[in-house]
């Protein structure tokens, strides 16, 4: 591990990671406020992704990218509208069924429409080529876009919740949902609007993933799962749990995926040599990198059992 | 009396004239089982289009005569156990020839079922041509009678591939990278023993083995190559795996050469373009530039009719093989089909093709090519509309390319 | 004879009569496939309701357990094959039995401690690393290619030659046998104080904890019991396929658990056994029809998620009930109008599913679909205007008379005990 892999790591890791917070703000803010999980949150992500692929089609890949997120989040507030409203009464699993179902249908759906095959959604050329060299590695531009339009909308979002009057009343309903609606304010209206919000973020997430990795109908599970395990560790309902808990898994994933060392070279280098001819010799000459996959859920199971609210959780189930 | 007699035997001969009319054409069906959802789905659905291609030239040409060939697609979703089903499928369906490339676990498992179904149900046999999966265990430990393989299995491109390779004078780091299963084993293992034998002045920096067809983000592994100044890749990665490789290389500015299989597959020339010319390297049994760049006749109908590349030569020749196979054999019962293929012998495009009797490996030159811009004396045809095409570097004979086999076959009761 | 007591035993012996009947008399080896796959889902649907229905436990990793019993069950034949023990094939279940249950004492110890939501997540959690798992230990989890097996290996039944379980009838009898069994087991377990007991902790675990029953254990013994039968199903679906893979404990099969007893009715016995015959019809049978049927699933589990939370099995008895008090007579104009137009709109809406699914999948293969035994040329105009008139004329029909049906307009609930 010289200078230049670490660092190069670092960045990969840290553009990795913000995708995920993109991702993870909008599920965040819907849980905390709605103490629903919202399951379909990663099929928005490739809603959103299609989307923009579509547009990119028919106009270009910048109308796109201002497009996708706005009819992602129409569609989720209609979804909230519609569908999760009428379930607030029968309890949490009725409504984490319907998500479940959603997410189903609209993997379906974008099957229908665009078939199975994986779809040529592309960054535009203007975004090809590197945008700084580390030592000898060139750091694509395309993955400065994606960190700088991450930066860019969370720092708004940011700002919004703070120091905006619309987000003072999400702020307020967040804890103190009954007291907000006693005050005259519509709170099943800013439901709505929270649960629009977030999957916009979603539908950005996906218009800017998409094109820089792969836009195919499963893309949607692979990057729900670990998801599902930076909220977790993060803390249900906490940004900046949120916020670090999608970097640290990020960088977990870019620097285990470069060490190639066991447990049984630690032990070797502690002078206990492990003979292969050990049962477990399977499991302990493992290496780091060929247990990249697993990490965040041994990470999540872990957390699950000592630290259930998470990093800087502040919310417990209901 | 008389009457009834010869009304009857009138019938008689009427039937025996529909019959044989209906004898006259029978149609051979076979059951496409390969990926056509996923990030595999494109080179399964050129996979299916090549077949179907092929099959109508057959039966345009009357390749057999009598016979007419028909492909019955099914999607496995690159899972053993969903080919499984299909085959279960294929099989309710009276079909009785099942082709399968991408994927060895794939056909190992089709292998193993088809071999337990010939046993439990003779007389319903199936007879199985892979046209591309290419772990060399299926034709030497686990060889069966029913299995015929048409693609040189991964040692033998291996040795070929490090024959030329041997030759390279700026050849010292080699960093090897595989998919994380059984072929990407036999990858890593015959890459190993083959430049330790004819390069131990080379040194291997670096051995990953990462999940099939689920990584969508290789720089990192990029840039483990960088930090390993890595001169050389060698790799069997195919499909999206080897397509989003080539393309973070691409984007991390990595100048290393690269050795593959399947470079010339669905989707890795559009990822090469212009950055992989006289880098990227490739073998395999044929490509669209060969010697009087023979078989450019399918090359272009091929392009005219679905605009796609054709690439894959093996399901061809199989066809051819089948095909022929039945004219010999008279019949397309499959136990008489397989025992006239061992052996069989047949001029294809792309060489001499023999059907190895004592392993089901078909025999057959292999080329080794690199990616160069097209300049209409030796790279004629291009990939993927990108101006650029594979160049013939060397031209390996079967006899040279032959590896000798373990199987120990078992054979059944040989049809009178 | 007792009409009551008739009435009890009636499904049972009818059960059993078609579990015998149904593969002798069906010759195809489709039919006995479906047969055959039908009452492994039955297996594995029952032991998910012991979850979801008895204790109101909802998980998302329930394939985990069953696909423990199938690798047990999977290394247990290879290693019969190899070392020709005469241990009968049959028995394997049980083997694969206790292989979920390991599975549950060992995942259950970590996932009972919470409930609700928590719950859920950490199933979720343990089934994606369980299915990360996998491929790092290619020696028990078989890598890419799984673990294949041959079931004609060992004893035949009985001593009787010939009976290797090598024949689908066979292998049909077999598993219908235990699906039988385990049907019989999972009712005798709900009839015991820890089934009772398992209600109460559903309904109010505080409550539960006043009388004396600690809530956490009582989950703890519900999630063995059902990662038990959860076993067993995974080691007859290793007997049938002789092949175990990935999918087996993947998360696509929790899924698919999941939808399949929801569907059925969770808040009954019965439920999650029409829910396996409705799952696999769709999924073995309705796949040959048309390439669309996830979607036709999923829209129907959301349909209802959103109207019959209750389940088939609700919708069946609160239709028995309109039978027999009448109230069907009596607005039979309205629901012949109601069905109508849900017929129109249903045909509406798989005429533009199946034209769309023909324009994107197969570009080169044409602009016919054959839908309704009838093709459609899908370039033409008319082809899709038609059917969207039909889909909104309907859907707004349907609307508008259901509601002047007023006998009708609560959606139907889950039925507690009590009210059954």
């Amino acid at each position: 591990m010289n200078a230049e892999l670490a660092l190069i790591s670092a960045l990969n890791g840290a553009s990795y990671g913000l995708l995920l917070f993109m991702l993870s703000a909008g599920l965040t803010l819907i849980f905390s406020m709605m103490g629903v999980l919202n399951f379909a949150h990663a099929s928005f992500y490739m809603l959103g992704a299609y989307c923009g692929y579509q547009i990119s089609q028919w106009v270009g890949f910048w109308p796109g990218l201002l497009l996708s997120p706005l009819i992602v989040g129409i569609f989720g507030a209609a979804v909230e509208r519609y569908g999760l409203r009428a379930l607030h009464t029968r309890g949490p699993v009725a409504e984490l069924l319907f998500t479940f179902g959603l997410s189903y249908v609209i993997v379906e759906v974008v099957q229908v429409l665009w078939g199975r095959p994986p779809v040529p959604y592309r960054l535009p050329p203007e975004l090809d080529g590197s945008l700084f060299t580390v030592y000898t590695v060139d750091f694509p531009r395309a993955r400065g876009f994606v960190m700088l339009v991450a930066g860019v909308i969370l720092g708004a979002l940011a700002l919004m919740l703070r120091y905006s009057r619309v987000g003072m009343i999400i702020q307020a309903a967040l804890t103190h949902a009954k007291t907000v609606e006693t005050l005259g304010h519509d709170v099943p209206r800013i439901h709505m609007l929270v649960f629009g919000g977030g999957s916009a973020l979603a539908g950005l997430a996906g218009a800017v993933g998409g094109a820089l990795t792969v836009t195919e109908p499963n893309m949607g599970a692979t990057i729900g799962a670990i998801l599902f395990v930076v909220i977790v560790v993060g803390g249900m309902g906490s940004l900046a749990g949120a916020f670090l808990a999608s970097l640290a898994i990020g960088e977990l994933d870019a620097f285990a995926k470069v060490i190639d060392r066991s447990p049984a070279d630690l032990a070797a280098a502690l002078g206990a040599r492990l003979d292969p001819s050990n049962p477990l010799y399977g499991l302990w000459s493992l290496t780091l990198s060929q247990a990249a996959p697993v990490l965040p859920f041994l990470l999540l199971v872990v957390v699950l059992l000592v630290r259930p609210r998470g990093l800087l959780g502040k919310r417990e189930d209901r | 009396m008389v009457r009834r007699g010869f009304v009857r035997l009138l019938l008689g001969v009427l039937t025996c004239g529909m019959a044989t009319a209906a004898a006259a054409q029978t149609t051979v069906r076979i059951a496409f089982i390969d990926p056509l959802s996923g990030l595999m789905a494109p080179v399964g659905s050129n996979g299916l289009h090549t077949w179907q291609f092929v099959a109508e030239v057959a039966n345009r040409d009357n390749w057999a005569p009598g016979v007419r060939f028909e492909i019955v697609p099914f999607d496995n979703k690159l899972s053993p156990q969903e080919s499984l089903n299909d085959l279960k499928a294929a099989i309710d369906q009276d079909i009785h020839y099942v082709v399968q490339g991408n994927g060895t676990s794939v056909a190992r498992a089709l292998i193993g079922a088809i071999s337990k179904h010939n046993e439990r149900n003779p007389g319903k046999e199936v007879v199985f041509l892979n046209y591309a999966a290419v772990d060399p265990d299926l034709t030497n430990a686990e060889c069966t009678f029913w299995h015929f393989r048409w693609d040189a299995n991964s040692d033998m491109k291996m040795e070929g591939l490090t024959s030329f390779l041997a030759k390279q004078k700026d050849l010292h780091r080699v960093y090897l990278i595989n998919q994380d299963y059984a072929f990407g084993h036999q990858v890593q293992r015959a890459a190993r023993e083959d430049l330790t034998r004819k390069r131990p002045d080379v040194e291997i920096v670096g051995d990953d083995l990462h999940p099939l067809a689920k990584v969508t983000d290789f720089s990192q592994y990029v840039a483990k190559m960088k930090a390993a100044n890595a001169d050389t890749v060698i790799t069997g990665n195919w499909g999206s795996d080897l397509s989003l490789l080539i393309k973070a290389a691409r984007d991390a500015g990595l100048t290393a050469n690269f050795y593959t299989y399947y470079a010339g597959t669905t989707g890795v020339p559009t990822q090469m373009g212009a950055s992989g010319a006289e880098r990227v390297r490739m073998i395999y049994i044929w490509q669209p530039n060969i010697e009087n760049f023979s078989g450019d006749v399918l090359v272009k109908e091929f392009k005219s009719r679905y605009k796609e590349d054709f690439t894959v030569m093996a399901a061809y020749d199989a066809l051819r093989g089948l095909a022929e196979a039945i004219r010999k054999a008279g019949s397309p019962d499959p136990v008489r089909v397989a025992y006239a293929l061992e052996g069989l012998r047949f001029h294809a495009y792309n060489g001499d093709v023999e059907v190895r009797g004592s392993d089901h490996q078909v025999q057959q030159p292999l080329y080794v090519s690199s990616w160069q811009k097209v300049d209409g004396v030796r790279v004629k045809y291009d990939q993927e509309d990108t101006g650029y095409g594979w160049k013939r570097e060397i031209t390996i004979a079967p006899e040279a390319a032959a590896l000798p086999t373990s199987c120990e076959m078992q054979r059944p009761p040989r049809p009178n | 004879m007792n009409r009551a007591l008739a009435a009890r035993w009636l499904p049972w012996v009818a059960g059993a009569l078609l579990l015998v009947i149904v593969p002798v008399l069906f010759q195809q080896g489709f039919v006995r496939q479906l047969f055959a796959v039908c009452a492994v889902m039955i297996v594995f649907t029952l032991s998910y309701n012991l979850l979801l229905g008895t204790t109101g436990m909802l998980s998302f990793g329930h394939a985990v357990y069953s696909g423990f019993g199938a690798y047990a069950t999977i290394h247990a034949l290879n290693w019969i094959g190899r070392s020709h023990v005469p241990l009968p094939v049959t028995a394997l279940p049980l083997l694969g039995g206790c292989g979920g249950l390991l599975a549950g004492l060992l995942l259950g110890f970590v996932s009972t401690r919470r409930s609700g939501t928590a719950f859920a997540m950490i199933t979720l959690g343990l089934s994606e690393l369980v299915g990360a798992c996998w491929l790092m230990f290619p020696k028990f989890f078989g890598g890419e290619g799984g673990i294949s097996g041959n079931r004609t290996v060992g004893a035949p039944l009985f001593g009787l030659p010939g009976w290797n379980l090598g024949s689908d009838l066979q292998i049909d009898y077999v598993v219908g046998a235990w699906c039988f069994a385990c049907i019989v087991a999972v009712r005798a377990l709900l009839g015991t104080p820890l089934g009772r007991i398992a209600n109460a902790v559903r309904d109010n675990p505080e409550r539960a904890e006043f009388i004396g029953y600690s809530a956490r254990q009582v989950r703890w013994f519900m999630l063995l019991a059902s990662s038990f039968f959860a076993g067993i199903s995974g080691a007859l679906a290793a007997l049938n396929f002789e092949i175990v893979s990935a999918e087996n404990v993947g998360a696509v099969r929790s899924g698919e658990v999941l939808l399949a007893t929801f569907i059925g009715g969770i808040g009954y016995f019965h439920g999650p056994i029409l829910g396996a015959i409705v799952f696999v019809f769709f999924s073995v049978a309705l796949s040959q029809w048309t390439k669309a049927w996830q979607l036709y699933l999923g829209l129907f589990f959301v349909v209802l998620v959103l109207r019959a939370p209750g389940g088939l099995a609700a919708v069946i008895e609160r239709a028995l009930a309109q039978v027999r008090d009448g109230s069907v007579l009596r607005r039979a104009r309205l629901l012949c109008a109601l069905g109508a137009c849900a017929v129109l709109a249903l045909s509406g809406l798989i005429v533009l599913v199946e034209m769309t699914y023909q324009r994107t999948l197969e570009a080169s293969g044409g602009y016919l679909v054959r839908v309704f035994w009838t093709d459609i040329d899908t370039r033409q105009a008319a082809a899709w205007v038609l059917p969207a008139l039909l889909l909104i004329g309907g859907a707004l029909a349907y609307g508008w008379l259901r509601r002047q049906d007023t006998a009708a307009n609560a959606p139907i609930a889950v039925l507690t005990a009590a009210e059954r």
